[in-house]
């Protein structure tokens, strides 16, 4: 096996639920390879606490491969660690020295409550989708595919946007815990294509509204989001939510004028 | 109990339309008034709970993850067949029908198949009006690429990320329907039992990943949707929560569990490299459109792949399976990998890896035409292996992948439970013996968005099922089954992680119930899974309490369920003496040392129904009619 060993601190956020307050507690791991990924080295070091008689670190993760979105983990204080588009169990230990402190916290936003350690709560991101994150078709006989042309260009724009994992990265390091590259991922990815398209003002502002309702923070421009976001979805979309959501209340002014006018 | 698989009469093509005729209606006032439970959010369990919630039904629906976007189909990267023949190259339902079943090695069902080619097209539709951004040429129509073992190209994609884009397209779906309130979501519970009165399904005992409260639901029928149990060898290409114990539990309440030796080893994943590794990173079948598969011709040759001149390295898919070449189906690719290897000609430093090579695609191509197809699967080895793909041929190995086995279905996808029905990768019905690849996908929305629809309205509305309520007796009895099992894992207090017990699973299973299988191997690994089992039940150690958030306790009941799998697995292998797709069993091979599958006494399906806790299963055995297709030996020559 190649690879070199490291010995490193550990400095790790514990919380027993969500009720409770939690703190940072240090741990030493030795020889750890630098081949590891970031989340193989906390398997190490729970098989040790288990083996101890030490509740064991819960930290949330599933496909360990970068898609799923479900790891989270701020590291050092950046979320998903120090690697461009990587999330946490993408990230490999050879990323860091011998010697290293390493800090790890969990997402930290009002609306994502913490469970128990490393874990969060991060349903309001399904509720915001409910509000509005679809195309309201029923299955049944579709048109076929290629009746409904959509350029390279709008495909893989839609597609730029789709890719968003839905980890919460972008929330986690926004000092506002704004969770505008969320829904301007979705909302992008809809705005791209003719598909939804009759239900682009509703569904633009009923997820700006359940964003809200959330607790999440505004977005006051510090491109954090992009910086963390392990799909590279782009601040860019933020301005096109920004023009659906003006657009959207244009039309809708438009309509109460309307209504009001043959009332 | 003879096994009904319940095809319909009538001509093959004909079959799926005379039998939605026939499947009986709940009238759409009265949808409302019904309750279906959803096992899982994947592309099977998404698809049907959003469907059926459309139709007017009450559905809940269960996932282990904090949110049903998060399901494993969302890792699936190639793409998803259908016989849309754009393309013009020849594709009909029936070649994507002969493809199927020549692939699954002619031990699958061969009304399910064409059924399950028959609506693949509608699928497509479907994710395209839903928003999925499939890839698309630039006059906007759909693209498509091909896949392994076929010679058309009928495989749509998007990107990399074919899984993850179809099951978002599910996920939103699913969600609209919860805001409409006819899905109510229960994510973080994993379903611990299923409860069966007077003979029919009715509902589960599900805890809550939070808090440990056991619940209680009931409900008019039962899905699961719960995918494969390739983590039953540990390191597998499945996320780390994937696992058996739904489908498990419904077997251990009388379901029959179908062909559980039929897995999939998957040709082109990243290599093992050490001790405390956690799981295998599939690296797409797509990559072998353009890679080329190679290892030295000498054994032992430690020269860097660039240094190693053409003469002197053998492209041997190319060369022994010219028609196919590098495409050939997944396991004979997985066979020749583990060959070549055994020979002494793997590569890297543990020689457990072959080369994927793309430095003639990018010479042809050019780097931007390969970053466009693959680029995020470069990146991905990139971030595993520190090595770039541009620059360095790939290193792969085989690694378990997925399961063509599990739950016994009838042609409506209902098991030998009355109300339970079993949709996806949880099932074992279409694929038989091996699966072609962007197959998977396709069989999950296949099920879950136009076939669980017609026939659950069936059972409803054919049955006269009375209402039950969560205080009947078998729904205590079930939850105290399930909180007995919690309390006696936490009173252990052993030597040994849960985690040490899977990795030691695993390994008996990958190598006595792998790639290569035989009498011997079978039957030292079923001895070595009881002394296993047995000494997990006395050193387990599970810290914590059941009232919290506990991780190692939800992994406990999981490893559990592997042990008893890995057995049951190691029996079917030992039962089934002939080779075929997946299953290799070394008393049975040509003289190339191909799968050589017998017709003669083998030509069914393997049903496995419980006995009780310490008694060997019953083998029941579904007999295989083909009228359509011609029973041939594969051949990818």
């Amino acid at each position: 096996m190649s690879g070199k060993l490291l010995n490193l601190t550990l400095k790790v956020w514990r919380q027993k639920n969500g009720k409770s307050s939690g703190k940072l507690v240090t741990y030493k791991v030795k020889d750890i390879s630098t081949e590891m990924s970031f989340l193989e080295m906390l398997d190490v070091l729970n098989e040790e606490l288990t083996k101890k008689g030490e509740d064991p670190i819960a930290f949330d993760h599933d496909c360990r491969e970068g898609i799923c979105g479900m790891c989270s983990l701020m590291i050092n204080g950046k979320a998903h660690g120090p690697d461009l588009e990587t999330t946490t169990c993408q990230l490999h230990m050879r990323r860091f020295s011998d010697g290293d402190t390493i800090v790890i916290e969990p997402w930290r936003a009002r609306a994502f409550p913490i469970l128990k350690d490393l874990v969060v709560d991060r349903s309001s991101f399904d509720r915001i989708i409910s509000a509005g994150g679809y195309a309201s078709i029923n299955v049944g006989n579709a048109p076929d595919g290629n009746t409904l042309l959509v350029g390279k260009e709008s495909a893989d724009r839609a597609m730029d946007s789709a890719a968003c994992i839905g980890c919460g990265a972008c929330v986690a390091s926004c000092k506002n815990a704004s969770a505008m590259l969320f829904v301007a991922a979705k909302v992008s990815h809809f705005a791209e294509l003719p598909q939804g398209a009759p239900e682009r003002s509703r569904r633009v502002q009923r997820m700006v509204a359940q964003m809200d309702a959330e607790g999440f923070g505004g977005c006051t421009n510090t491109y954090e989001c992009e910086a963390a976001c392990p799909a590279g979805i782009k601040v860019t979309t933020i301005a096109k939510l920004n023009r659906e959501l003006i657009s959207a209340s244009l039309c809708a002014q438009e309509e109460q004028e309307k209504a009001a006018g043959h009332g | 109990m003879t096994l009904d698989p319940k095809i319909p009469k009538g001509p093959l093509a004909d079959k799926w339309t005379l039998c939605k005729n026939e499947l009986k209606l709940v009238s759409p006032t009265n949808k409302r008034k019904f309750n279906i439970i959803v096992v899982g959010t994947g592309l099977a369990g998404g698809a049907a709970a959003a469907s059926l919630a459309e139709l007017g039904y009450n559905v809940k629906a269960f996932c282990f993850q904090d949110s049903p976007r998060r399901a494993h189909s969302i890792a699936a990267q190639g793409g998803i067949n259908a016989a849309k023949n754009y393309q013009n190259d020849g594709d009909s339902v029936g070649r994507l029908f002969y493809d199927t079943i020549k692939g699954g090695d002619f031990r699958a069902r061969e009304a399910n198949v064409y059924r399950l080619a028959e609506v693949s097209a509608n699928i497509i539709d479907q994710c395209v009006a839903q928003g999925v951004p499939f890839a698309r040429e630039y006059g906007g129509t759909l693209a498509n690429r091909t896949f392994g073992g076929v010679l058309v190209s009928r495989t749509f994609y998007a990107r990399g990320q074919t899984g993850q884009q179809l099951l978002l397209g599910a996920y939103s779906s699913l969600m609209r329907q919860v805001e409409r309130g006819k899905v109510k979501m229960f994510p973080r519970r994993e379903m611990l039992d299923l409860v069966v009165i007077d003979g029919i399904a009715r509902g589960i005992i599900t805890r809550n990943l939070v808090n440990g409260e056991f619940e209680k639901h009931e409900a008019d029928a039962v899905l699961l949707c719960t995918g494969g149990y390739s983590n039953v060898f540990y390191l597998s290409t499945n996320a780390k929560g994937c696992n058996t114990t739904a489908i498990w539990r419904a077997y251990k309440r009388g379901a029959y569990f179908g062909n559980p030796c039929f897995t999939q080893i998957h040709p082109t994943s990243i290599p093992i490299h050490g001790e405390y590794q956690s799981k295998l990173t599939l690296m797409s079948e797509s990559l072998r459109n353009d890679g080329r598969v190679w290892v030295p011709k000498q054994k032992g040759d430690k020269r860097p792949p660039q240094s190693i001149p053409e003469a002197e390295r053998d492209y041997y898919l190319e060369r022994k399976y010219p028609t196919y070449g590098n495409m050939v189906p997944r396991d004979v690719a997985s066979r020749n990998a583990k060959a070549v290897c055994d020979e002494g000609r793997g590569v890297g430093e543990t020689g457990q890896a072959v080369y994927l090579d793309f430095s003639d695609a990018i010479k042809r191509d050019g780097k931007q035409v390969i970053h466009e197809k693959y680029g995020n699967l470069f990146h991905m080895y990139e971030k595993i292996t520190a090595e770039s793909p541009y620059e360095m041929p790939m290193k792969i190995y085989p690694a378990p992948h997925y399961t063509m086995g599990g739950l016994w279905v009838d042609y409506n996808l209902e098991s030998t439970i009355p109300g339970l029905f079993v949709l996806g990768e949880a099932n074992f019905s279409d694929h038989g013996a091996n699966r072609l690849g962007a197959s998977a996908l396709m069989q999950g929305l296949a099920d879950g968005y136009f076939i669980a629809p017609y026939t659950i309205g069936n059972h409803i509305a054919a049955r006269k099922i009375e209402k039950v309520s969560t205080s009947h007796p078998a729904f205590e009895e079930a939850l105290n089954t399930c909180k007995q099992t919690v309390e006696k894992l936490l009173s252990i207090q052993g030597n040994r992680s849960v985690d040490s017990f899977h990795r030691e699973l695993g390994r008996i299973m990958w190598e006595y119930c792998g790639m290569s299988r035989n009498e011997t191997g079978l039957k030292t690994a079923i001895a070595k899974i009881q002394k296993l089992k047995a000494e997990f039940w006395k050193d387990v150690k599970i810290l914590g309490e059941n009232s919290e958030f506990n991780q190692s306790l939800e992994q406990a009941g999981r490893v559990i369920d592997f042990m008893d799998l890995g057995e049951l697995m190691c029996r079917d292998a030992l039962d089934r003496k002939e080779s075929c797709g997946g299953h290799f069993r070394e008393e049975s091979q040509t003289e190339e040392n191909e799968a050589k599958r017998d017709d003669q006494n083998y030509c069914y399906v393997s049903a496995w129904q419980y006995q009780g806790e310490g008694k060997d299963p019953q083998l029941h055995k579904e007999a295989l009619e083909f009228e359509a297709v011609h029973l041939t030996q594969r051949s990818y020559k």
